[in-house]
C-alpha cells in the first residue's frame, strides 16, 4: 500500500497547498534577503526614528504642570519621518516588480496571485515589524534618557514614563508603522507604479494632519482627524487628554488597519482581475 | 580585376547647431506625451481651487447679522479703536505741547455699591498708553496720529493703527517727566519728544491723505485687556497753539464696549484722563483672516509636481531612454537644464492657473465668514499667485535634481515630499495633547520657527500676506493663521537655494557617472 492512497484526498490537497504557501513564502524571503535595498530602507527606519526622536526630546521643554506636552507623542516624534521610510519600503515590495518586469516571472512561478500578495505581505511585515521594534525601543530609550532633564518630571505630572498608558503607546506605534508599511504594499498593487504610489500614500499622510489645522470648522476638523490615518493612527500615541481625542486610542489605530485593509483588498482585486 | 569603391550614403539634411531650445521643446514633447502626467496638473489645478471652498470654511464667533460691524482703518484694515478722549476741534494747523508725570494702570477687582467696577492700582501693561492725538473725527477708523507714552515700550509716535515708530525710552514718572508734542501742517503731522521740554526731538512724520480741515485735537488714554484694567495720565503745562475752548470728553467706540467708562478730571493745573481700550490693527491667531487661505491647496499641488518631477527624470532610467536621450543631447548638463525648464515651466504654468482662480475665488468666499479678512493690495495678490506658481516650480525642479541622485522614482518622491512636508508638520501640528491650545514648553514657538527658515518649507513664505504688530497684546502669530518667520521672498530664496544645491549635485553625479 502506497503512502498516497492512505492520504485521503482533501488533506493531500491541504499538503499541497501549505507546501506550495511555503515555496510562494521562502521565494518571497529569498527576494527580500539577496538585494540591499530592504535592508537599507529597515535600517533607515531605525535610524531616522530614533534620531528626529532623540532631536525631539531635546527640543522639547516642560516648565510647568500645565504645560499640556505629551511626553509619549515627543518621544515618537520620529515617526513622522519613519513612516514615509516604511512607506518607501512598503511600495518597493510590489513596485520594483513592476518597474523591472519581474512580476511577469513571479506570477509564472506562483500563478495564483493572492498567494503571491499574501506571501509579499507576509515577507514584508515581519521585517518591518522588527524593524518597528527596534525604532521604538530606541526612541524610548532616548526618552528615559532625557525627558526627566527636560521638565518631564513628577513634579510636573509625570509620574513614569512607563505607566499602562506609555506601553500601549509604544506597542501600538510599533503595529502603526507596520501597518503604514502594508497600506503602501496594497497602494502600489493597485496603481503598479512606485512614484505614483508613493504620492499618494504620502499624500494620504501627511496631507490629512495639515489639511485639518487649515479648517478651523470645528466639527469638519476633528472629523478629518479621525478619517486621516496619520491623526487617527498616531492617537495611539496619547498619554495625557485621551478623553478628549477625536477617537480613542485603539480605534484611532483601528482606523489605520480599516486603511491598510482596503488598500490591499484593492491591490488584491487589481492584481486578480487585470494582466500584469 | 578592379574594386568597385562604392560612397555611403550620406544624409543631405545639413547638420544643424544643437539649440538649447530644440531640447526644451524635445522635453515638453516627453512630458505632453505621457497622459498621466498631463492629467496629474490638470487634477493638481482642479484640486487647489476646489480647496478653496473647504479652506474658508470658518467659523465665527458670531453669525450673519449679528456680527457688530468691524471698524475699519484708513488703509481698510480690520482695527480696534476703543480708547477715552478728552478733545476739542482744531481747525487748520496747529500744535498740541504737554507734559506727562505719570502713567498708571488700574484693575478691576469686583463691583462696587454703584455697580461700577471697583479699581485698585496696579496691571499697567506693557501696551498701556497715554499722550496726544490729532483725529478725524471721533468716529472709530478715522484717521489719527498720536505721541504716547507706554508702560514699558517707552515713548511711541503711532498713526492710522499700522504704523509705530520708538521715541524716547525708559518709563514715566514724576521725576523724570517726558514732553510730547504735535504739529499739524496741512495733512502732515510731526511728532516730537523730549526730557526737559526745551530740547526737542523729532520722532516721525505721518501724512494723513485727505485729512479733513476741522480735527479733534486732544489727550487720550488706552489699556488693552481683556479684563478690567485702565490706564491714568496724568498731564501738565498743556500748551494748544490755537484759542482753547472747553475740553469734552468722549468714549471713542462706545461705552458699552469697554469695562469700564472713561474719564476727565482737572485739577490744579493738571488733566488726568483714564481710559481702557487698545488703537492698533487686529493682528494674530483667531483675530483676522489672511487671503493665504486661499491656497491651502497648494499641498495638493505640490504633491503631483513633486511626483512628475521626479518621474521627469526617474521613468527616463527605468526605461533606459536616458541613453537615447544623453546619445541626442551628449552634453549632460544642457540636458539637465532642459529638462529643468521644461518640468519647471510645466509647474509654474499649472500653479499660475490654480492660483489665478483660487486667489480671487478665495477673496469673495474669505469675506463672508465674518472673520475679519485682511486687505490685500492687487500687487500683493499678484505676488501670491506668482509665488505659488514658482513654488510649485522649485518644487518640481528640487524632485528633478533628487531623482538625478537617486535615480529612484519611490526614495525620490518620498525624500522630497518629506523634506517640504515634515517640518510643516511639525510646525503646525506640536506635539501637546488636544485641546490645550498653544504651549509654552514643548517645541517652542521659537523651534517651530526654526523649522520654517532652514527647511524647503521656507518657501511657504512666499504666500503670506498678513503683517505682524508688535504693539498688538496678546497677539499668537503661527503659520496656521499664516504668519511666517521669514520675509516673503525671503522664504522662497531658502526653498530655491536647496534646488540649486541639489541640482548641482545632480548635474555633477550625471557628469560623472555612467548612464
Amino acid at each position: 500500500m502506497s503512502l498516497a492512497t492512505r492520504v485521503s484526498p482533501s488533506s493531500h490537497s491541504v499538503v499541497q497547498a501549505l507546501h506550495a504557501a511555503v515555496q510562494a513564502l521562502r521565494a518571497q524571503w529569498t527576494k527580500v534577503r539577496t538585494v540591499a535595498g530592504p535592508a537599507w530602507l529597515l535600517a533607515g527606519v531605525v535610524a531616522l526614528t530614533v534620531a528626529v526622536g532623540a532631536a525631539a526630546d531635546s527640543a522639547a521643554r516642560c516648565s510647568s504642570a500645565t504645560c499640556g506636552l505629551d511626553p509619549a507623542k515627543v518621544t515618537f516624534t520620529g515617526i513622522y519621518l519613519g513612516q514615509a521610510v516604511a512607506a518607501v519600503a512598503g511600495v518597493l515590495a510590489i513596485g520594483n516588480e513592476y518597474s523591472t518586469g519581474m512580476i511577469k516571472l513571479s506570477l509564472t512561478a506562483v500563478p495564483r496571485r493572492l498567494m503571491l500578495l499574501s506571501a509579499k505581505a507576509a515577507v514584508l511585515a515581519a521585517p518591518v515589524l522588527t524593524a518597528s521594534a527596534l525604532a521604538v525601543a530606541g526612541s524610548v530609550l532616548a526618552g528615559w534618557l532625557t525627558l526627566p532633564g527636560r521638565g518631564f518630571t513628577p513634579a510636573h505630572g509625570y509620574a513614569s514614563l512607563t505607566a499602562g498608558a506609555d506601553i500601549r503607546a509604544a506597542a501600538g506605534t510599533v503595529v502603526y508603522l507596520m501597518l503604514i508599511a502594508l497600506l503602501s504594499l496594497g497602494v502600489a498593487a493597485a496603481v503598479r507604479d512606485s512614484a505614483a504610489a508613493i504620492g499618494l500614500v504620502l499624500g494620504l499622510l501627511y496631507l490629512s494632519p495639515i489639511l485639518a489645522s487649515f479648517v478651523s470648522d470645528a466639527t469638519l476638523a476633528r472629523r478629518l482627524q479621525q478619517i486621516g490615518p496619520l491623526s487617527a493612527g498616531l492617537d495611539v500615541q496619547a498619554t495625557i487628554g485621551v478623553k478628549s481625542l477625536p477617537l480613542t486610542p485603539w480605534q484611532g489605530l483601528g482606523v489605520v488597519a480599516l486603511w491598510t485593509a482596503g488598500a490591499l483588498l484593492l491591490g488584491a482585486l487589481a492584481l486578480k482581475l487585470r494582466d500584469a | 580585376m578592379t574594386t568597385r569603391v562604392t560612397t555611403p550614403y550620406r544624409s543631405q539634411v545639413t547638420a544643424g547647431r544643437e539649440s538649447f531650445w530644440h531640447l526644451v521643446h524635445a522635453e515638453w514633447i516627453k512630458f505632453r506625451s505621457v497622459r498621466g502626467w498631463v492629467i496629474t496638473m490638470i487634477v493638481a489645478i482642479a484640486a487647489i481651487t476646489a480647496f478653496v471652498f473647504l479652506a474658508s470654511n470658518v467659523s465665527s464667533s458670531c453669525s450673519g447679522s449679528a456680527c457688530p460691524a468691524q471698524p475699519t482703518g484708513p488703509g481698510g484694515e480690520p482695527v480696534t479703536d476703543v480708547f477715552y478722549f478728552a478733545h476739542q476741534p482744531l481747525t487748520g494747523n496747529g500744535t498740541i505741547t504737554v507734559q506727562i508725570t505719570s502713567l498708571t494702570g488700574q484693575v478691576g477687582v469686583g463691583q462696587g455699591a454703584n455697580g461700577q467696577p471697583q479699581m485698585e492700582p496696579g496691571g499697567l501693561q506693557p501696551w498701556s498708553k497715554a499722550g496726544i492725538i490729532i483725529k478725524e473725527n471721533t468716529s472709530q477708523g478715522s484717521a489719527y496720529a498720536a505721541m504716547m507714552v507706554t508702560g514699558s515700550n517707552g515713548v511711541r509716535m503711532q498713526w492710522d493703527y499700522v504704523n509705530d515708530i520708538p521715541g524716547l525710552t525708559g518709563s514715566v514718572s514724576a521725576s523724570s517727566p517726558r514732553w510730547l508734542r504735535l504739529v499739524r501742517t496741512g495733512d502732515t503731522i510731526t511728532g516730537y519728544d523730549s526730557a526737559d521740554g526745551t530740547r526737542w526731538t523729532l520722532v516721525g512724520t505721518a501724512t494723513l491723505p485727505g485729512l479733513t480741515s476741522t480735527v479733534q485735537g486732544g489727550l487720550f488714554a488706552a489699556a488693552p485687556s481683556n479684563g478690567n484694567a485702565t490706564a491714568t495720565g496724568v498731564f501738565r503745562h498743556i500748551g494748544l497753539s490755537w484759542p482753547a475752548t472747553r475740553w469734552t470728553g468722549t468714549n471713542v467706540g462706545g461705552v458699552e464696549n469697554v469695562p469700564v467708562p472713561g474719564s476727565l478730571r482737572q485739577g490744579d493745573g493738571t488733566l488726568t484722563v483714564t481710559g481702557s481700550g487698545d488703537i492698533s490693527p487686529l493682528a494674530g491667531d483667531g483675530a483676522v483672516l489672511s487671503l493665504q487661505r486661499a491656497l491651502d491647496g497648494t499641498f495638493l499641488g505640490l504633491i503631483a509636481a513633486i511626483v512628475v518631477g521626479a518621474m521627469f527624470m526617474t521613468a527616463e532610467y527605468r526605461r533606459g531612454l536616458i541613453r537615447v536621450s544623453l546619445a541626442a543631447s551628449p552634453r549632460r548638463g544642457r540636458l539637465l537644464a532642459a529638462k529643468a525648464v521644461a518640468i519647471g515651466g510645466v509647474s509654474f504654468v499649472t500653479g499660475l492657473i490654480a492660483a489665478a482662480l483660487a486667489v480671487p475665488l478665495g477673496a469673495r468666499t474669505l469675506a463672508r465668514t465674518g472673520v475679519p479678512l485682511w486687505p490685500v493690495p492687487a500687487l500683493t495678490e499678484a505676488r501670491m499667485v506668482i509665488g505659488t506658481a514658482a513654488l510649485l516650480a522649485v518644487a518640481a525642479v528640487l524632485a528633478l535634481a533628487i531623482g538625478t541622485i537617486l535615480r529612484r522614482s519611490a526614495t525620490t518622491v518620498a525624500a522630497v515630499i518629506v523634506v517640504t512636508f515634515i517640518p510643516y508638520l511639525l510646525a503646525l501640528v506640536p506635539p501637546i495633547g488636544p485641546g490645550l491650545g498653544h504651549s509654552q514648553g514643548g517645541l517652542s514657538l521659537v523651534g517651530r520657527e526654526w523649522l520654517l527658515r532652514i527647511t524647503p518649507a521656507a518657501g511657504f513664505s512666499v504666500q503670506q500676506v498678513i503683517p505682524r504688530f508688535s504693539q498688538v497684546t496678546g497677539a499668537i502669530y503661527t503659520p496656521n493663521w499664516g504668519y511666517y518667520p521669514l520675509a516673503p521672498w525671503a522664504g522662497f530664496a531658502v526653498e530655491c537655494a536647496w534646488a540649486a544645491a541639489a541640482l548641482i549635485l545632480a548635474n555633477y553625479l550625471l557628469r560623472r557617472r555612467d548612464a
